[in-house]
């Protein structure tokens, strides 16, 4: 099926998500839209995908111009969509998740799960995804929950296949899995559209690459473009895809981390038996697909976690058993890897965020009651060092674009006496510009002798920062390694494996 | 109704000359303020709950019924009784809530405003306790059996012990705010403890503490009345007694200024002090809180005690300062749903609060005068308060029933 | 957005229990030993308190029947130990099988509750008689606006949209009910005026909390206290001066059904009732079937779990929200109908007195589950049922706290310490486009 979008424009208020954005995608062909985050590229597959309206432009599919009101009249004209999120009803089988919306059914409205479950098996049999039809989803790994969404669109004969951003969630060997499908799909005819910001993924599989930026196209690439080349279209400018710093000033051990175990709800254990060491003035940067006990090890430091055992250390003191509070007052400043769900009140102003974990005591409380005074001042000044784009200190946090949101967290964390600095995804969803300085802040909290643990499942990111990367799977250190080891190694070791030669990189 | 609002509010168009843009944008922008903005859609929600009222009232008197049988032929008549029927209502509701202009004495003529003030003072009370919880983000429904615990409570204290009168109406009025405080804390303990949602929690402890009294108030050895076969208690002692502020003639007692005094309190709570930043916090977004070393569970606890303890001082209000003949099981008189509406209306805010009070108190005290000189149900007043409510929580269909142009999207 | 300044409850799920803080993990297979033990144990500690005399008297038919069964006659006092025994038997052996980690069979807790209710019953109606047919006969139509009003809320919940009002609808549904039997002579045409009727408070409720995406729960609140003030002013205003042509109707009489209705025990309890009860056995096993069954089911669930998906495969959220509350509207105000056709003949103010907020809880106690929350409304019209039994031959057991029962029970369900409680994912939370 070919696909052809003419003009689309899509606003939200006064933003123009998309500008006039024309593409096509031929059969038989692997489209990559490539941009930033936040350029507009699921904004336009939602347009194609019937949930949003298009202001302008139209959509054409076989020479038809298409009139969507909703993703059901897409799917009926042949689009599937595999989403980032996955659109999957965690207490439902497989089958069910398959059948929903498309259901064949007997006398009175009776469903007929037999039909699902044998139509499941054929196609999960085609193409190699062994996925049992009766299985809970939410029993299931987030690679074959994929492969089920793969399995929706396709049970629905798609000729038109959108994945967006569908590698965040999986690990090195699910993704070159996913591209293997994708070639295969691509064999029998389908039209994909490949939705991403990972340059190397995009020049592995993309026939074509169309460039996306600040809701506008700004132009076609072939697949033997250099990252360099990718980079600068996609951003705008020469791109310094590395953060210069200089050679590390250590000081002493500071976190002493000794057999870290941590149990989640469900009784699994999410972190098992970790022991490492940050010095002073050290970056030691956590790598891994995401969901391999980063999120409880971060939590498990800020006491935010249940069941932890083991020890953790900061300058000599205990801080397993503490209270977030007590831990905070210790000097452990905290980027959480959500903003919107742990840094930020939305609905507070930047002044009062900036004192969210200062409730307590001075400088901003007196007697139990407020010194909204020193608190204006500081935000003042804060606002201003921290280059947070707002219009004043009384703007709300939740009206903030993501990377002045991030710098207000940033600055928040930074703006104190640290002897710790715990950053989780700290550029997650986060424009260029506000990366760059935030790996400065970054850096310079390192530079000022600042023990610093970053989490981040981007590895140029991990690669960027480092002094030290610490590889995790599955709730353990696979190995400790130096920040110049090849990306291969690195990504070898993600998958759990430990290359034989590996000597762990002691600080 | 709605055309006739809607010529004066056309929206502005698009000028056509650029170097006009700049003066009318911000002309149009302050016109925006005005028909935009919650006050409009406020005060546009208030007449259209009063306009279902004034229907409700016609389609339901005899005299308009009759006439609109014949309507065709003598329409006058028809509108005669409609507007005597409306209009009847209405100024037998402001004579019972503001001003009895049928009266001559000055101090006659401006009693009703002191029993609006009178109803007003329990209703601002719970709605404070409400909207509290509100600020932490917790629904607190339980109202009704804060009040009866702490009516109960406090009550005891009114009739059984014999102290001089600096004592015992303090003490009176801190035990039962402490029982309204404990019966609230359950549900914010239970929250903390287990995430028992307390919307479900508070529903079932209002009927929970209704049985409670109702058992302690059929029991000699408990509430009962010595002698008596009725669910009452024995009448308050005159020490335990809220005084009359304004003499003798009015019934306004001290329970209004306790009110007020709450608000003062609240306001400072909720804006100036670190619980109230706090509260907020963690009503705003939990999650955060925590990650940032706020206990939210103690929270919850804490905002449901204070909630309580402001909901006791509603049923306070009425054992020791409205109805003093005793404990009943009526005691809270509805005033903890009521107080869910002042909330609402006075989003939560203090100063809202007491305004919303105010008007609902208004709306109490007038509606007894219509019922008794026109024969108008009370009860058409929770019709129009919940009306109210309704069409302010949804200030984009006021503005659809209304026509006016809708509020931007952020 | 709504401008109110309400909590974003909705944000954090609905009616959904907060994660914050964590269950007991061992608590599920400690629960029924400590349930059955301080059961057994209040048992023991009643009959000591209080030790009655002389018999008890089961009376398994009434007179009429067609095949009467001989009445049982026991000591009070012996049976209350000996069942009190039975109890800790049982109980004993729940402690065992918790020790040896082996699982609770269902046999266990209903055994265990037949003993206890036997034990129970000897001892408070000593010298006395319990007619068990119209013990149980009579909970089954105490339960009968419990369980059309749980399963409104059921379906409703299952479609994401949480129903405080339940009880509004209830009370509205009792008076259509009553004026539209009074005024057609029929009681029949009063069944279908309270189906409208709920049905159009769910309407209001769509209206506000779908289209307007007001908090689900301040709807339902403010609702209930609308429809109190409109049906104390109507039945004020119009009602009471009209009461011969509008607050009269016919009462639904009890039909028995042949054959069914002359099972010994089970027909007089379950086939001689009132039309009303069949219409129920019939909604009960329909909205079962429909929701777990059906293309129409696998989609209400969906939409209540995860919107957003169920919007991505083409099905209309909101849509189904309205036609799923409409449907549940219509089924609870069938229920309102039991007060002014079945219980008395006529509307009352304010008739309903909670029995929504009753139907809320076994909706809750039921785990979202149609047939769950039937068996807990029947269980709380049992309670109910027999608090006026035992005040109708005079025992001392305390009524307050047998009518508090389905309250307090609910506390525990929420509080997790009688079985966790999962809602529907998206319970409660509006579904917005973008």
């Amino acid at each position: 099926m070919r696909l052809v979008l003419r003009g689309i424009t899509k606003r939200f208020g006064s933003v123009v998500a998309n500008d006039s954005i024309s593409l096509t995608v031929e059969p038989g062909e692997i489209h990559c839209l490539l941009g930033e985050n936040g350029a507009g590229k699921s904004t336009l597959m939602n347009v194609l995908y019937g949930l949003y309206k298009a202001d302008e432009g139209e959509i054409e599919l076989d020479g038809e111009v298409q009139h969507f009101t909703g993703p059901g009249d897409a799917m009926a004209a042949g689009i599937g969509m595999v989403h980032q999120h996955f659109m999957l009803i965690p207490v439902f089988t497989v089958s069910e998740n398959v059948m929903l919306g498309n259901e064949s059914t007997g006398f009175g409205g009776t469903l007929d799960v037999d039909e699902a479950r044998k139509r499941v098996l054929e196609i999960s049999e085609r193409f190699g995804f062994h996925v049992n039809p009766d299985a809970l989803v939410e029993d299931l790994p987030v690679g074959v929950q994929q492969r089920v969404e793969i399995i929706k669109a396709l049970s629905r004969d798609a000729e038109l296949l959108v994945f967006d951003e569908p590698t965040a969630v999986l690990t090195p060997q699910e993704t070159d899995e996913l591209m293997e499908i994708m070639r295969q799909l691509k064999e029998a005819g389908k039209a994909i559209v490949f939705i991403t910001h990972k340059l190397r993924e995009v020049r592995e599989v993309a026939d074509r690459i169309t460039v996306i930026r600040l809701g506008k196209v700004v132009g076609e690439a072939e697949p033997t473009a250099t990252n360099a080349e990718l980079a600068s279209m996609m951003v705008g400018r020469p791109v310094e895809l590395v953060v210069h710093k200089d050679e590390p000033t250590l000081g002493d051990d500071a976190l002493v981390v000794k057999d870290l175990r941590v149990v989640d709800l469900a009784g699994n254990r999410q972190v098992d038996g970790l022991s490492f060491t940050i010095r002073a003035g050290e970056v030691l940067c956590v790598a891994g697909v995401q969901g391999n006990g980063q999120t409880e090890l971060t939590e498990a430091i800020l006491g935010l976690q249940d069941d932890v055992s083991g020890s953790i250390s900061l300058d000599g003191v205990e801080l397993v058993g503490r209270s977030t509070r007590q831990i905070l007052d210790a000097g452990v400043g905290f980027i959480p890897e959500d903003r919107q769900v742990d840094g930020l009140v939305p609905g507070f102003t930047i002044a009062e965020n900036l004192m969210l974990n200062r409730s307590f005591k001075s400088p901003f409380v007196k007697n139990g009651s407020l010194r909204i005074g020193a608190l204006r001042a500081f935000a003042d000044k804060t606002l201003k060092a921290y280059d947070v784009r707002a219009r004043d200190i009384d703007t709300l946090a939740g009206n903030l674009s993501g990377g002045n949101q991030q710098k207000v967290v940033v600055a928040r964390e930074l703006s104190r006496d640290l002897r710790l600095l715990v950053a989780a995804q700290p550029t997650r969803g986060v424009d260029v510009g506000s990366i760059e300085f935030i790996h400065k802040q970054i850096v310079a909290a390192r530079d000022g002798g600042i023990p610093v643990l970053v989490v981040s499942t981007e590895l140029d990111e991990v690669v960027a920062l480092a002094d030290r990367i610490m590889v995790l799977y599955r709730g353990r250190i696979v190995g400790v390694v130096a920040a110049d080891t090849p990306r291969e190694t690195l990504g070898l070791m993600m998958t759990g494996e430990r290359p034989q030669d590996l000597k762990d990189v002691v600080a | 109704m709605n055309t006739d609002a809607k010529p004066a509010t056309e929206p502005v168009k698009e000028p056509d000359a650029p170097q006009d843009r700049d003066a009318e944008a911000k002309s149009r922008s302050l016109l925006r303020d005005i028909t935009s903005g919650d006050a409009l859609a406020g005060v546009l929600a208030v007449l259209l709950a009063v306009f279902v009222g004034s229907v409700m009232i016609a389609a339901t008197d005899e005299a308009v019924r009759e006439t609109a049988s014949y309507i065709t032929a003598r329409p006058s008549d028809f509108v005669t009784a409609l507007w005597e029927s409306i209009s009847g209502a209405y100024s037998a509701m402001f004579r019972g809530a503001v001003f009895n202009y049928n009266l001559t004495e000055p101090a006659q003529q401006w009693r009703p405003l002191t029993e609006t003030l009178k109803f007003a003072g329990p209703l601002i009370a719970g709605g404070l306790g409400v909207g509290l919880a509100f600020r932490a983000g917790l629904f607190n429904i339980g109202g009704r059996g804060q009040m009866l615990m702490a009516g109960a409570a406090g009550g005891w204290v009114g009739y059984q012990l014999d102290l001089p009168m600096i004592i015992h109406l303090p003490l009176a009025i801190l035990v039962g705010m402490a029982a309204g405080a404990i019966w609230g804390g359950i549900a914010g303990l239970l929250k903390a403890r287990t995430g028992a949602h307390e919307v479900i929690v508070t529903i079932m402890l209002n009927y929970v503490a209704y049985y409670l009294l109702f058992y302690a108030l059929s029991r000699q050895f408990l509430l009962q009345a010595p002698g008596s076969a009725n669910p009452k208690s024995l009448p308050m002692k005159d020490t335990a007694i809220l005084p009359k502020v304004l003499g003798d003639q009015f019934n306004l007692h001290l329970g209004f200024v306790l009110a007020l005094v709450a608000v003062a309190v609240a306001w400072w709570l909720l804006n100036r002090s670190t619980l109230g930043y706090r509260i907020r916090a963690v009503g705003e977004n939990p999650h955060a809180a925590r990650a940032s070393g706020i206990d939210v569970g103690r929270t919850y606890t804490v905002v449901m005690m204070i909630a309580g303890s402001l909901l006791g001082l509603a049923g306070i209000n009425q054992v020791l300062g409205t109805v003093t003949s005793g404990i009943s099981l009526d005691l809270d008189a509805s005033i903890g749903f009521d107080a869910i509406t002042v909330a609402l209306l006075g989003r939560s805010r203090p100063l809202g609060i007491l305004a919303a009070g105010m008007l609902f108190g208004a709306l109490k005290a007038g509606g007894f005068t219509m019922q008794t000189s026109e024969n108008i149900s009370v009860d058409l007043v929770l019709v129009v308060q919940s009306l109210i409510v309704l069409f302010l929580a949804a200030p984009p269909l006021v503005r659809a029933i209304f026509r006016l142009p809708a509020q931007e999207a952020k | 957005m709504s401008t109110a300044t309400v909590p974003p409850a909705a944000e954090s799920g609905g009616l959904a229990p907060d994660p914050v803080v964590t269950p007991t993990r061992s608590a599920g297979t400690k629960k029924l030993p400590i349930i059955l033990g301080v059961m057994t144990a209040f048992l023991a500690a009643i009959m000591l308190g209080s030790a009655h005399s002389g018999e008890t008297t089961f009376q398994l038919s009434a007179e009429t029947d067609f095949v009467t069964l001989p009445d049982i006659t026991v000591p009070s006092m012996v049976t209350g130990w000996v069942m009190a025994l039975v109890c800790a038997a049982l109980a004993a052996e729940a402690v065992r099988r918790m020790l040896a980690h082996v699982r609770q069979p269902a046999w266990l807790p209903i055994a265990f509750a037949v003993a206890w209710m036997v034990g129970f019953l000897s001892w408070a109606a000593a010298d006395d008689r319990i007619r068990l047919v119209s013990l149980l006969g009579g909970a089954v139509a105490l339960a009968i606006p419990l369980v059309f009003g749980a399963l409104g809320g059921v379906l409703g919940e299952r479609a994401g949209v949480v129903n405080i009002a339940i009880e509004g609808q209830l009370l509205f549904g009792a008076f259509a009910a009553a004026i539209t039997a009074s005024l057609t002579g029929s009681p029949w045409p009063g069944l279908l005026a309270a189906m409208v009727a709920g049905a159009l408070i769910a309407l209001v409720l769509g209206l506000f909390a779908i289209t307007y995406f007001v908090d689900q729960v301040i709807v339902g609140v403010v609702l209930n206290v609308l429809v109190i003030g409109l049906t104390n002013f109507l039945f004020r205003q119009v009602l009471t001066p009209n009461a011969d042509t509008l607050n009269s109707p016919d009462r639904l009489r009890a039909v028995p059904i042949p054959v069914l209705g002359d099972i010994p025990l089970i027909g007089p309890i379950l086939f001689r009732q009132t039309p009303l009860v069949y219409v129920l056995y019939a909604v009960v096993v329909l909205v079962t079937y429909a929701l777990y069954r059906t293309r129409w089911g696998l989609r209400v669930r969906a939409v209540g779990e995860h919107p957003k998906a169920a919007d991505t495969v083409g099905i209309k959220v909101n849509r189904t929200r309205y036609n799923t509350i409409l449907l549940a509207g219509a089924i609870a105000g069938l229920g309102g109908a039991y007060f002014s056709l079945v219980s008395v003949a006529g509307f009352n103010r304010e008739m309903t007195g909670g029995a929504g907020f009753i139907a809320l809880a076994a909706v809750i106690f039921g785990k979202w589950d149609p047939i769950r929350a039937t068996l807990a409304a029947l269980l709380f019209g049992f309670a109910s049922n027999l608090q006026g039994v035992l005040s109708a031959i005079g025992s001392n057991v305390p009524s307050q706290f047998m009518l508090m029962l389905p309250y307090l029970v609910t506390i525990f369900a929420v509080a997790g310490l009688v079985g966790r409680s999962r809602p529907p994912a998206a319970d409660g939370i509006p579904y917005r486009k973008q």
